[in-house]
C-alpha cells in the first residue's frame, strides 16, 4: 500500500524596513552604495560604541502588528544572538527572543475564486541585518561589505499552516502586498528586501504528529520559493519511501541546479546564547502610541478587496488581482471614476491589455506611458460606442507609443465607428453584388459563409463599422 | 607646590595669569617623565597633543571665554576612546588601535577645556583588581612600590596619588574606581548607573560599567563629575535628568544625617587595622552631628557570586567583536577563518580575560542559562532591594572600601577567588546601580585605607558633600608619598 504524504510548511519572512537610517545607528540604509561607505562606527562595532533604537522601525513593526490583527507588545526586549561570522561585526546580532514586539496574528490567503485559507502568524520581531561576505574578486580571500549591517528587519514567523507550494507562494505574496501597502518595506526581492526561509516536513496524511523538518534558507523570489519547496517535497518523499529518516538541518537552494543542499545539521547548529541586550532598555510603548500609529494605517488589502466586490460588483478573483498592489488598485479606481460606469469593463482592461503592456516592457506602474485618466478616456469611447472594443485595442497601442489621448488618435486616424445605418447598408449591398457565388452558396444553406461577409464588411470599413449593426443588417440582406 | 593644588586653585592660577596652561601641562609632563618610570601608571603619554591643547586653552583664556577647567590637565583611563591617541584597554588585542572618535566623557572634558596628558594603565579590559592583568605590565602603588595599586583603574589611581596628574578618569564595574582609590589614598566616585555616558567607553559588563572621577579630593571630584556627567542620546542607558551643581552643596551641614553601618561589612575577612581606621572616620561624622545606626544587608554576600555570573556573561558577548577581522590584533598568516578567530583571540587576550569569556559563555549556554544567568539576575534584584530598604531609613551607608590595604604584587595572581574578594564591599553597589565614593581615611601598615560611602540613586551631591566635610577636618587626602614630593 502506498502512503499519501502531506506536506507541512511554515515560512519565516525577513522584510527589510524602509527606514532612512539603520535600526541602531544614524548611517543611511540606501541600497547599492560603494562597499563600506554606509557603515559608521556603530555598524563597524568599534570598541565602545552603543546602539540606539530607531523609533521609525518601532512604528513600522507596530503598523504590521495592527494590520495582521496581532497584539503589539507594550513591553518587548532586544536580545543578543551570539555567533561568530565575519559579516556580523559585533559577534552578535541584536534581535528579539522571548519578548517580541508583535504577537499572534493571522492572514487570509486567496487560493482561487471564493476559496481562501487563514494562515496563522506566530510572531514578528525586530532585528538588525548582517553585512555581506563577498567571495569573488579577492583571490581566495573574502571581502566584507558592512553597508547592509544594521539595516532593520522585521522577521515574520508563520504557523506551519501551509500544505502546498501554492499556498506558501500565496502567503508570501500576501505578505509582500501587505508590507507594500503599509509602506514599511519596498518589497524589492532582487535587492533582498524580502527574503523567505521555508520549514518543510512531510507526514502521512491523517497523522497529527509533524515529521522532521528541513529549513531552506534565503529564498529571494516567489519562483525559487515554489521550486525549492517542490524539490524538497520530492527529496523528503524519496527518503521516507526508501524507509529512511529526514535529518533536521538547514539547507540552501541552489538556483542553478534547482536543488537544495545541506548547509548544517542540528548537531552543528550554533548555541546562540541569547540574553537581553544590556545596552538597550526594554521597549515600552503605551496605548496612545499604538492608537497614533493606527490612525496612519491605509485601507488594507482585505478591506479593499471586500469593497471592490461590493462597490464595483467584481468577482472575488478580479478584486484580489486588482488589490494585490495598492498602486494598481488606485489606478483602477481612477479609471472607473473617469469612465463613470462599467467597472467590469475597466477591470478587464486594467488586468488585460494594460497589465500585459506593462509586463511586456517590464515597466512599473508609475512608468506607464498611459495614465489612468487616459485609459479611462479610451474606455469612455467604447462606452459611448464611438469605437468598438477591437478598434479600442488599436487606439490603445497607439496611445502607448505616442502618449496621445484616445480622442486625438480616433480623430487623427479616422477611427470613429460607422453607425449610420444607410452607409452600412450601402456597403453591404456592394459586397453582395461583388460576391455572387458566395451569396448563392449561403442561400443554399452554407451558413458558415456568414463570417466571410462580416469580414468583407469590416475590411471595407477598416473595422470601423459597428459590429452589432453589421450583424443585424447583414442577416436581413442575406435572407434577401 | 603646584602638585598639591586643587582644581579650583589651578583654575584660579590660570585665570589670574600666574601660570599658563602650557607651563602647567609641561610641569605635569615632566613629572610623568621623571616619576612614572617605576610606577608604570601611563600606557601612552600625549606630550605633543597635550601641549597643543594647552596652547588652545591659553588662547581661549586670553580671549576671555574660558570655563572653570579650561587649561587644567588630566589623564584618561585607557578604556576611554580618544581620537588620534592609542586606546588599548590594557590589552595586546588593541595595542594597535587608534579610535577615530572621542568617547562622550572625553568629548565633554575636552569641551570643558581640559588637557589630555595621556592614557593610564589598567587591567586588561578592566578585568582585575590589581592592575596585574595589563598587557603593559603591572602598576606599582606609590605608597608601597612592592604592592599593587588596585584595579582595574590602577594607573589612574597611582598617577593621581603620585600627583602625576591633577585628576583622572576611571571606570567602575565592580569597584574599579573605588578599590584602587582606596588602595592609593585618593578620592574616587562611581556615579549612579546612567549618570555618565558609556559611549566610547570600552564595554566590559554593560549593565554595571560606569565612568567617574578619580581625584585628590571630594571638591575636585565634584568639579570633574559635573563636567563629565549628563544625558547622552548615543547611550540608551544614560538618564535624561539635569546634572546637579555638586560644588554648590559641598559645604552643606551633615548634622542630623543618618548613616547606616551594615554589620555584614564589618565581619570576618576585614583586616582589624582597616576596620579601626574606618571606625575612626565614622566617629568623626558622629562628632559632626550625624547619627549612626546599624543596618543589615542580608544578601550582601550574594553579590560576589551574582557578579561573577552577570559580568562574565556580558563580557563574553561584548568581547566577541575582537575577532581579528576589522581592527585590533590579528594572528600571523591565518590558514582559514576558524584559525583566524582562534589564534587572534588566543594570542590577543590574556589569561584573566579568557577565564571570564569562558565562564560567561558557559553560563549563557543552552541548559545553563536558567541555573546561572537568570538566577544571578534574581540575586541582583534581592541585593538591590536590600539597599533600597536600608536607604529608606538612612541617608547613606558607610563601610570600608576594601577588606585590606594594598597587597603585594604577585601575591594573589594565582588565586583568582582571593583576588575577587578584594571587591567584596564594592560589587553590590554596581549590581544595584547606586553611587558610591571612596575617600582616604588613614593608614594601616603604612598603606592607605579607604572609607566607602554609598547613597541613593542620584545622590552624588550628598556623597561629595559628606566626603568634603570629612576632608575639611582631616588631611589624609593631602598626604603624598615622600618620594613624590620633590
Amino acid at each position: 500500500m502506498t502512503t499519501t504524504w502531506e506536506m507541512v510548511i511554515g515560512l519565516e519572512v525577513h522584510a527589510q524596513l524602509k527606514t532612512k537610517s539603520k535600526i541602531f545607528s544614524g548611517a543611511s540604509t540606501a541600497y547599492g552604495a560603494m562597499p563600506n561607505t554606509q557603515a559608521c562606527e556603530v555598524d563597524l562595532a568599534m570598541p565602545g560604541v552603543l546602539p540606539v533604537l530607531n523609533r521609525e522601525a518601532l512604528v513600522m513593526a507596530t503598523k504590521f502588528g495592527l494590520a495582521i490583527g496581532a497584539k503589539v507588545a507594550e513591553h518587548s526586549v532586544f536580545a543578543r544572538k551570539n555567533y561568530f561570522y565575519p559579516d556580523l561585526p559585533k559577534g552578535y546580532q541584536i534581535s528579539q527572543f522571548d519578548l517580541p514586539i508583535v504577537g499572534v496574528g493571522e492572514l487570509e490567503i486567496m487560493l482561487g475564486e471564493d476559496h481562501s485559507k487563514i494562515i496563522g502568524i506566530t510572531r514578528a520581531h525586530l532585528e538588525e541585518d548582517a553585512g555581506k561576505s563577498l567571495h569573488e574578486d579577492f583571490h581566495g580571500m573574502t571581502g566584507v561589505d558592512l553597508n547592509r549591517a544594521g539595516t532593520p528587519l522585521l522577521e515574520i514567523v508563520s504557523e506551519p499552516d501551509m500544505r502546498s507550494a501554492k499556498e506558501a507562494v500565496a502567503y508570501a505574496k500576501k505578505i509582500h502586498s501587505l508590507v507594500r501597502y503599509l509602506e514599511i518595506c519596498d518589497g524589492n526581492m532582487q535587492e533582498g528586501s524580502l527574503r523567505f526561509d521555508a520549514n518543510i516536513s512531510l507526514r502521512p496524511l491523517g497523522q497529527e504528529k509533524l515529521g522532521t523538518r528541513a529549513e531552506i534558507k534565503n529564498l529571494n523570489s516567489f519562483r525559487f520559493l515554489e521550486r525549492a519547496i517542490e524539490y524538497e517535497r520530492g527529496r523528503q518523499q524519496d527518503i521516507l519511501e526508501a524507509g529512511g529518516t529526514v535529518v533536521q538541518e538547514t539547507r540552501l537552494y541552489d538556483v542553478n541546479r534547482q536543488e537544495t543542499r545541506s548547509m548544517r545539521s542540528k548537531e552543528e547548529a550554533n548555541d546562540y546564547r541569547y540574553f537581553p541586550d544590556p545596552d538597550l532598555l526594554p521597549v515600552v510603548i503605551d496605548s496612545a502610541f499604538i492608537a497614533a500609529v493606527k490612525t496612519t494605517l491605509p485601507e488594507l488589502p482585505d478591506e479593499k478587496h471586500q469593497r471592490f466586490i461590493s462597490q464595483y460588483g467584481l468577482s472575488s478573483y478580479d478584486a484580489s488581482v486588482l488589490t494585490a498592489e495598492q498602486k494598481l488598485a488606485g489606478f483602477y479606481e481612477v479609471v472607473v471614476k473617469t469612465v463613470g460606469s462599467s467597472p467590469k469593463l475597466c477591470a478587464n482592461w486594467v488586468m488585460g491589455e494594460f497589465s500585459a503592456a506593462l509586463n511586456k516592457q517590464v515597466l512599473e506602474l508609475v512608468d506607464s506611458p498611459v495614465s489612468a485618466e487616459a485609459l479611462g478616456g479610451l474606455l469612455l469611447r467604447i462606452e459611448d460606442k464611438t469605437i468598438s472594443g477591437k478598434i479600442a485595442k488599436q487606439v490603445f497601442e497607439i496611445m502607448w507609443q505616442e502618449k496621445n489621448s484616445a480622442d486625438v488618435i480616433i480623430e487623427q486616424q479616422g477611427l470613429k465607428q460607422i453607425t449610420d445605418e444607410g452607409a452600412i447598408e450601402g456597403i453591404i449591398d456592394e459586397i453582395l453584388i461583388n460576391n455572387p457565388t458566395q451569396l448563392t452558396q449561403y442561400r443554399e444553406g452554407k451558413d458558415k459563409l456568414f463570417g466571410f461577409f462580416v469580414g468583407q464588411v469590416m475590411k471595407a470599413t477598416k473595422g470601423k463599422a459597428n459590429p452589432g449593426q453589421v450583424n443585424q443588417l447583414l442577416k436581413q440582406k442575406l435572407q434577401g | 607646590m603646584i602638585f598639591q593644588y586643587s582644581l579650583a586653585q589651578l583654575s584660579n592660577m590660570l585665570s589670574e595669569g600666574q601660570i599658563s596652561s602650557i607651563e602647567l601641562t609641561q610641569y605635569y609632563l615632566d613629572r610623568i617623565d621623571t616619576l612614572d618610570k617605576d610606577l608604570n601608571s601611563f600606557i601612552s603619554v600625549n606630550a605633543a597633543g597635550a601641549l597643543l591643547q594647552a596652547k588652545a586653552a591659553d588662547e581661549q583664556r586670553a580671549a576671555g571665554n574660558a570655563s572653570l577647567l579650561t587649561g587644567v590637565p588630566l589623564a584618561h583611563k585607557d578604556i576611554f576612546c580618544t581620537e588620534g591617541i592609542k586606546t588599548s584597554c590594557g590589552s595586546k588585542m588593541l595595542d594597535n588601535f587608534i579610535a577615530p572618535y572621542d568617547a562622550t566623557v572625553v568629548k565633554k572634558l575636552k569641551a570643558a577645556g581640559m588637557v589630555t596628558l595621556g592614557k593610564t594603565n589598567m587591567d586588561e579590559f578592566a578585568m582585575g583588581s590589581s592592575n596585574e592583568t595589563s598587557f603593559y605590565g603591572a602598576v606599582r602603588n606609590p605608597w608601597a612600590k612592592d604592592s599593587v595599586p588596585g584595579g582595574s583603574s590602577g594607573g589612574s589611581a597611582s598617577a593621581v596619588a603620585a600627583r602625576l596628574a591633577p585628576c583622572a578618569t576611571g571606570t567602575d564595574t565592580g569597584g574599579s574606581i573605588r578599590q584602587p582609590a582606596a588602595l592609593c589614598g585618593i578620592t574616587g566616585l562611581k556615579p549612579t548607573y546612567g549618570r555618565v555616558s558609556r559611549y566610547g567607553m570600552i564595554a566590559f559588563a554593560s549593565s554595571l560599567d560606569q565612568g567617574g572621577p578619580m581625584t585628590r579630593s571630594a571638591e575636585d571630584a565634584a568639579l570633574m563629575l559635573e563636567a563629565m556627567s549628563g544625558f547622552d542620546e548615543r547611550d540608551s542607558t544614560s538618564i535624561d535628568r539635569p546634572v546637579d551643581s555638586y560644588a554648590k552643596t559641598l559645604n552643606d551641614d551633615v548634622k542630623g544625617l543618618k548613616i547606616g553601618i551594615p554589620k555584614e561589612f564589618f565581619a570576618e575577612g576585614l583586616d582589624p587595622d582597616v576596620g579601626s581606621c574606618v571606625q575612626a572616620a565614622i566617629d568623626e561624622y558622629q562628632k559632626m552631628g550625624a547619627t549612626i545606626v546599624e543596618v543589615s544587608l542580608p544578601n550582601a554576600m550574594l553579590a560576589m557570586p551574582a557578579y561573577y555570573v552577570v559580568a562574565p556573561a556580558e563580557c563574553s558577548s561584548n568581547l566577541s567583536r575582537y575577532d581579528g577581522v576589522r581592527f585590533g590584533y590579528r594572528c600571523e598568516s591565518p590558514v582559514n577563518l576558524e584559525d583566524l578567530y582562534k589564534r587572534s583571540r588566543s594570542e590577543g587576550f590574556g589569561a584573566e580575560v579568557k577565564r571570564r569569556i569562558m565562564i560567561g559563555t558557559y553560563v549563557l549556554s543552552a541548559g545553563y542559562y536558567d541555573a546561572y544567568y537568570l538566577k544571578a539576575q534574581k540575586l541582583r534584584q534581592l541585593i538591590s532591594q536590600d539597599f533600597s530598604r536600608v536607604l529608606e531609613k538612612v541617608d547613606v551607608i558607610m563601610s570600608p572600601t576594601t577588606p585590606t590595604t594594598a597587597f603585594s604584587l604577585g601575591s594573589k595572581t594565582d588565586d583568582p577567588v582571593s583576588m575577587y574578594l578584594s571587591d567584596i564591599y564594592t560589587i553590590g553597589v554596581n549590581l544595584a546601580g547606586l553611587p558610591g565614593i571612596s575617600l582616604p581615611a588613614g593608614f594601616a601598615q603604612g598603606k592607605p585605607v579607604g572609607l566607602q560611602i554609598i547613597g541613593d540613586y542620584f545622590r552624588e551631591g550628598l556623597l561629595l558633600n559628606m566626603a568634603h566635610k570629612y576632608q575639611q577636618v582631616t588631611d589624609w587626602h593631602q598626604q603624598v608619598p615622600e618620594e613624590f614630593t620633590q
